[in-house]
């Protein structure tokens, strides 16, 4: 079995791991539709129970979505990976933009945001200029979003006005802009094969979200920031991590790492992830908004993309650069 | 005309990917009966976004109005506003309020003139939008309501009378901003109106203000 993998091409190689989600998800989805059928006799448990099938329906369905534009993204090649992510990184600064108060004098700053500092960060990443895109926007954006913004003569919060721009763009754009830089990432021997990089870091994200989501609901624990997450506390945390790391130690063979590297690697990647998705719950609070989508605050039409894609802004950078600096690549 | 079509479908395709352009009908649901819609007016794109919340079907038959002095300015401009959104031309400032006239005795000039052409699509079947308003308003709270409404649903007692609340749309483009920044805005439609029996001018125009303000929480 294993030799028989080794002799496939990195494109069969690739293929076939997207085959084996897809028949996973497969399995999932038809299960979940079986489920669906069945009745319990109590009745106020069959509610609770449907209710329950409703939520993880709701999730399949966005892991099919992420999983089929993933697919798309791989067969169109590296280019069309950029673009797709530049695309996310536009609706998802859409998503807190639109939800952060801005004034008049922030129009000229916006503008700058979204047609002239999202499409370079993503040039930089398509042409693999990877020393200046690390550094294209926390010095040089960072620079001139407060000067277009003195220019616009409005002096009224202005700290906050600019530091809120600064972090809708480093989260949305900067972090965002990670994910296709990893699949330019040239590891000897490891040629055509960084699709699997980039799975390997949204799958291990997305595990220890959802291990530490399911392991809060169970253990019931007070919550250690109640004011910023009813959810987070250590424990279940701790749970979310080993799990995670140990899932991503397991998948060191579709990686460059070795077994204790991968570990490594995960474990960074997760504690960057989980904690990215803490801080940006944070200014969800701050906003008096529980979702960054549509159920908080319908009013703006978000679709809650952000809360999504929250966990690996923070991951991505923070892996990326692990990853450079210690395999120096 | 075809490069009409064309042309908003690619309009739509940017309205969408800027703003999102959703529509929210919490009190009625989108039908091709003969509506007046009335909304808060922030912005000259207010006409653009309500016209692109609309789902396709109702678009054909819905006519927002547009202000003359801005969405004529030039033969693009005037392209654009028939071809594409189907608008209908007023002057702005609306119509002469007629209880000012009547209370000093002498006879209203010609209070349906500006409304004319209102009332020739209202004849012809179509919807219309408008924005009762008048002119834009600053601060973010509409202003009072001029009386155009009050006579239009009197005179079409059968049209249904939708309030609706365009929400965000003066981030997208504030006054004197030309490039369009990404803001996701929504257009809220609320429960039907109507006029009551006997009920006067301004406090029906009140109320019909309340219950577009109202849509701004839901």
């Amino acid at each position: 079995m294993n030799a028989w993998l080794r002799s496939l091409s990195p494109t069969e190689q690739v293929a076939l791991l997207f085959l084996a989600v897809f028949g996973l998800l497969a399995a999932v989805s038809t299960f979940t539709l079986v489920m669906g059928f069945r009745e319990r006799r109590n009745p106020q448990r069959d509610a609770a129970w449907q209710e329950d099938l409703a939520h993880v329906r709701g999730l399949l369905r966005t892991t099919w979505i992420m999983v089929v534009v993933f697919w798309i993204a791989w067969a169109l090649g590296e280019g069309f990976a950029t673009v797709l992510f530049a695309l996310i990184g536009f609706f998802a600064l859409r998503e807190f933009i639109t939800l952060s108060p801005t004034r008049r004098g922030d129009h000229r700053s916006l503008i700058l945001a979204f047609f002239v500092v999202l499409p370079i960060q993503f040039v930089l990443v398509g042409t693999a200029r990877f020393d200046l895109f690390t550094v294209f926007i926390p010095v040089y954006v960072f620079f001139a979003i407060p000067v277009a913004a003195a220019l616009a003569n409005d002096p009224s919060h202005f700290l906050e006005r600019n530091a809120k721009l600064q972090w809708g763009i480093m989260v949305c754009v900067y972090g965002l802009s990670h994910v296709p830089a990893l699949l330019l990432l040239s590891f000897p021997n490891y040629e055509g094969k960084s699709a699997f990089l980039v799975f390997f870091l949204v799958a291990v994200v997305q595990t220890c979200g959802l291990v530490q989501h399911v392991a809060a609901r169970k253990l019931q624990r007070p919550a250690f920031a109640p004011n910023v997450s009813r959810s987070f506390e250590w424990r279940s945390w701790g749970v979310g991590m080993a799990v995670a790391s140990v899932v991503g130690a397991l998948m060191s063979f579709i990686t460059p790492f070795k077994f204790g590297q991968a570990l490594a690697m995960a474990l960074i990647a997760s504690v960057a992830g989980s904690m990215g998705h803490l801080v940006m719950k944070a200014g969800k609070r701050d906003r008096g908004i529980p979702n960054w989508g549509q159920r908080g605050v319908g009013v703006t039409g978000a679709n809650g993309l952000l809360d999504r894609v929250d966990a690996l802004c923070f991951a991505a950078p923070i892996f990326f650069h692990s990853v450079r600096w210690y395999f120096g690549v | 005309m075809f490069a009409a079509k064309l042309l908003g479908w690619l309009l739509l395709g940017v309205v969408r990917l800027l703003t999102g352009a959703q529509a929210r009908w919490v009190g009625c649901p989108p039908k091709a009966e003969q509506r007046i819609y009335f909304a808060n007016h922030q912005s000259h794109i207010d006409l653009v976004m309500i016209w692109a919340a609309l789902p396709e079907e109702l678009r054909s038959i819905t006519r927002p109005i547009a202000a003359r002095d801005y969405w004529a300015g030039t033969p693009w401009k005037r392209w654009i506003t028939t071809e594409v959104f189907h608008a209908i031309y007023v002057e702005r400032g609306g119509a002469p309020d007629p209880n000012a006239a009547t209370e000093q005795g002498a006879p209203p000039p010609d209070p349906l003139a500006p409304l004319q052409p209102l009332i020739d699509a209202l004849e012809s079947g179509d919807s219309i939008i408008i924005f009762p308003e008048g002119t834009r308003g600053h601060t973010g709270e509409p202003q009072k309501f001029k009386s155009g409404l009050y006579t239009l649903a009197q005179m079409f007692p059968d049209a249904v009378l939708v309030p609706a609340w365009i929400d965000n749309v003066q981030r997208v483009m504030p006054k004197g901003e030309v490039v369009p920044v990404p803001i996701l805005c929504s257009v809220t439609f609320g429960v039907p109106i109507r006029v009551e029996p006997g009920e006067e001018r301004r406090p029906f125009l009140d109320r019909a203000r309340d219950a577009v303000i109202a849509l701004r929480s839901v």
